[in-house]
């Protein structure tokens, strides 16, 4: 065999196909369940409760990034980037916002009459209800698209196929890196990122020591809803915005939250990314991959046309298995976060 | 005592009044329906009391745990598929079992080498090519037969058995995934089980819809044969009633067995549980096997009435089985009636689900009218799925009352009573 013979036998094409359909795909929605999962891990760890109301909290800011593109079309045009996502920062702020002020309305009481914590849990199902109704009364049912207008469309060639990367997801990319860093400095050097540690390490001791619970609540809210915000708004921005995203992202995002480890922001980030990468890879089909040695096998080996690892129906199952066996094996999660007795 | 027993009386009183109302406004034979569908859903709040009133677990899958309740009630009840059982189907699913059994077993034996001096390392990587292996043969196997079957015979058809051997069946498969479940969560926090259980109701309902030979999937499958003489027989109003009063019955027959089991040495040793895991644990009882305890029999009780509900709807629609009506909806029963009372939770299901069915039309008239006056004072197009929209205030509505229960009313209309020994 030549050297040219070798070449063109590469399988250039499928491995491009490979990147855009498994490992492009995977980034993205990994992006989106870490910036779930790091608001979860946060609250999990530091008031004590798995907020199920997460999921609808990140619709509720994707919602807030719409309106306001409606109200503001023009912004975007002025530093040449899609309007949702230059809007998004003050849709992150007044998700904050509600999320603080939901936690003063519902939570707090409830954390002051010192129920037990599986309360405060099923109190976050009524405020996902709630938000739930309110969308889909304001805005109804239907699906909308948040990007407006041709989205631009980069082409890397690879051989003589190409990587496609969408202007939404590359601003994805970019900004989880970014909040991640952001959130890695904020926690080991600003002094109240300290305290939320130390709160979620032990809260006794923190409180003993001297540390503002009620500020470190107030900031862990923060965090939350704003990273909530930015990554319901990334994902409307990248697909479309539909009011019932909650159920379907709740699971993955608890189940990167607890790989993670509770309490532990990286490992909400590693976490998600993991989950995310399964669930794509799960689905992927990996019969186009053994597409190139065809020629090399013998006649009597037929390649199967379809050879995922699971339907795509069931890739809510997925994260729930991913789920169900940290849980059995490693409860902490692979960074050693606390086991929440 | 008589202050208290007045106030259940006087609750008990204002409902048959509102049931009357409702009578009287809609007929009887809408009447019946709504009593009849009021009672199963009584019957699965009576399970979620169990798992929440007597023990604290949060059980937020009630929907999966009714929907492969009714899907098994379909399966034992539903008249012979006679293509199914002369097609090669039969054969096919055999071997799917043969195969899984073989590799189940050969995974276990793989994850035991350990004890024959292998290195644990090397246990745990044959345990996982085992279990690949398994897999890929498994979904292989099944994935011919379902073909097959979808081919030959539509769907593998039921039993045709008795319908009360459905609703057995329904408890007790009910019952063993939630002994599974809880063999996995019930060593952890409760916010683990709640997670676990939501992600387990999801994939029942995914499964259920599109396991097409099983299911028939959004196909669906009808008319499901009725224990007591159906509708065309009868009449409406003279049929309802009588599967009404089957029921009725089943009511009772649990409401006065877990009246006995709750004031019996057992009944003392789970509130005991409840109420001071720790000191329980001191007593020497085994918290996690007598929580396993609650969770499966709740959940034997939520199937039993899962398929109650579904017989009595008389199709099986994997699509209708929804969060809001089949989990959330039981939840505000439970809560706002009392949970850890059975009474209360009886009175709480009834109450709730005749509010919920008023819901509808008071819900579109109450926003026909916003659209009238909209219209008329500030010219205000209402939007063309105003109806669909308006039927989501309902959910508000639920989320509201949840959260406004749990902190202005924890312990419901009609709270527990704690039993007092003399």
């Amino acid at each position: 065999m030549t050297e040219v013979d070798l070449l063109t036998a590469l399988p250039v094409r499928e491995f491009v196909f490979f990147i855009n359909k498994g490992i492009i795909a995977g980034l993205i929605i990994g992006s989106i369940y870490a910036l779930g999962a790091v608001g979860v891990t946060l609250i999990f760890g530091i008031l004590r409760f798995a907020h199920l109301a997460h999921g609808d909290m990140m619709t509720t800011g994707a919602f807030i990034a719409l309106v306001l593109t409606a109200l503001l079309p023009g912004a975007g045009a002025l530093v040449g980037l899609p309007t949702a996502f230059v809007l998004m920062p003050i849709a992150m702020a007044l998700t904050a916002l509600l999320a603080i002020v939901l936690d003063r309305w519902f939570y707090r009481p409830l954390r002051q009459a010192n129920v037990r914590p599986v309360t405060i849990v099923m109190a976050s199902v009524g405020v996902m209800l709630m938000m739930q109704g309110l969308i889909r009364l304001v805005f109804g049912t239907g699906t909308r698209p948040l990007y407006v207008g041709a989205k631009d469309i980069y082409r890397v060639p690879v051989g003589d196929g190409f990587i496609v990367v969408t202007e939404p997801q590359l601003l994805l990319f970019a900004f989880t890196a970014l909040c991640i860093v952001a959130l890695h400095f904020f926690l080991t050097r600003a002094r109240l990122g300290k305290a939320m540690r130390a709160v979620s390490d032990n809260a006794d001791l923190a409180r003993v020591s001297g540390i503002p619970t009620e500020h470190v609540v107030r900031a862990t809210w923060i965090i939350g809803g704003a990273l909530a915000a930015a990554g319901g708004t990334l994902l409307a921005l990248d697909v479309t915005l539909k009011p019932d995203l909650s159920f379907n992202i709740l699971l993955p995002i608890f189940a990167a939250a607890i790989v993670g480890g509770i309490g532990q922001p990286y490992g909400a980030v590693a976490g998600g990314l993991v989950v995310g990468f399964t669930e794509t890879l799960a689905v992927f089909n990996w019969a186009i991959l053994l597409r190139p040695l065809k020629p090399f096998l013998p006649d009597w080996v037929e390649l199967p046309t379809q050879l995922a690892l699971v339907p795509t129906e069931y890739k809510i199952v997925i994260p729930f298995f991913i789920l169900i066996a940290v849980l059995i094996w490693r409860p902490t999660g692979i960074f050693r976060g606390s086991v929440i007795k | 005592m008589t202050n208290r027993a007045g106030r259940d009386t006087l609750l008990f009183a204002g409902l048959a009044v509102l049931i009357a109302l409702v009578f009287a406004a809609q007929g009887a034979a809408f009447g019946t329906r709504m009593l009849v569908e009021a009672s199963c859903l009584a019957i699965v709040a009576l399970g979620l009391t169990i798992q929440w009133g007597y023990a604290g677990l949060f059980n937020v899958g009630t929907m999966g745990f009714i929907a492969i309740a009714a899907y098994t009630t379909v399966l034992v009840s539903f008249p012979v598929n006679g293509a199914f059982w002369t097609s090669n189907g039969p054969a096919l699913l055999g071997k799917t079992a043969l195969y899984l059994v073989v590799g189940v077993l050969l995974t276990y034996a793989m994850s035991q080498t350990h004890r024959l001096g292998l290195p644990k390392k090397i246990r745990t990587l044959l345990a996982l090519i085992a279990g690949a292996a398994t897999y890929i043969a498994v979904s292989g196997a099944l994935g011919q037969a379902a073909a097959h079957i979808e081919g030959e015979a539509g769907f593998v058809g039921g039993f045709g058995l008795p319908v009360w051997i459905g609703w057995l069946g329904g408890g007790i498969v009910a019952g063993a995934l939630g002994w599974v479940m809880g063999r996995i969560t019930l060593g952890l926090r409760a916010d683990y089980m709640a997670i676990a259980t939501l992600g387990i109701a999801e994939i029942v309902k995914a499964y259920l819809k599109n396991a097409d030979w099983l299911t028939r999937g959004t196909l669906t499958v009808s008319p499901l044969p009725w224990p007591v003489p159906t509708p065309a027989e009868l009449g409406f109003v003279m049929s309802r009633a009588a599967y009404l009063s089957v029921t009725a019955v089943m009511i009772v027959v649990i409401f006065v067995l877990l009246q006995r089991a709750w004031a019996a040495p057992w009944g003392r040793m789970m509130r005991a549980i409840r109420d001071n895991e720790l000191s329980a644990a001191a007593m020497g009882k085994d918290i996690n096997r007598r929580r396993l305890e609650m969770f499966v029999l709740g959940n034997v009780i939520i199937g039993i009435g899962g398929g109650a509900l579904i017989t009595f709807s008389s199709i099986f629609d994997p699509s209708s089985f929804l969060p809001l009506n089949h989990t959330f909806l039981i939840w505000v029963m439970v809560i706002l009636g009392g949970a850890g009372n059975n009474l209360g939770t009886i009175f709480g299901a009834l109450f709730v689900y005749v509010i919920w069915t008023m819901s509808e039309p008071a819900a579109l008239f109450l926003f026909d009218q916003i659209a009238y006056w909209g219209d008329r004072l500030f010219d205000w197009q209402a939007p063309a799925d105003m109806t669909t929209r308006a039927l989501q205030m309902r959910v508000f509505v639920i989320g509201l009352t949840i959260t406004l229960v749990l902190r202005f009313a924890p312990r419901g209309l009609i709270p527990e009573r704690p039993v007092k020994y003399e």
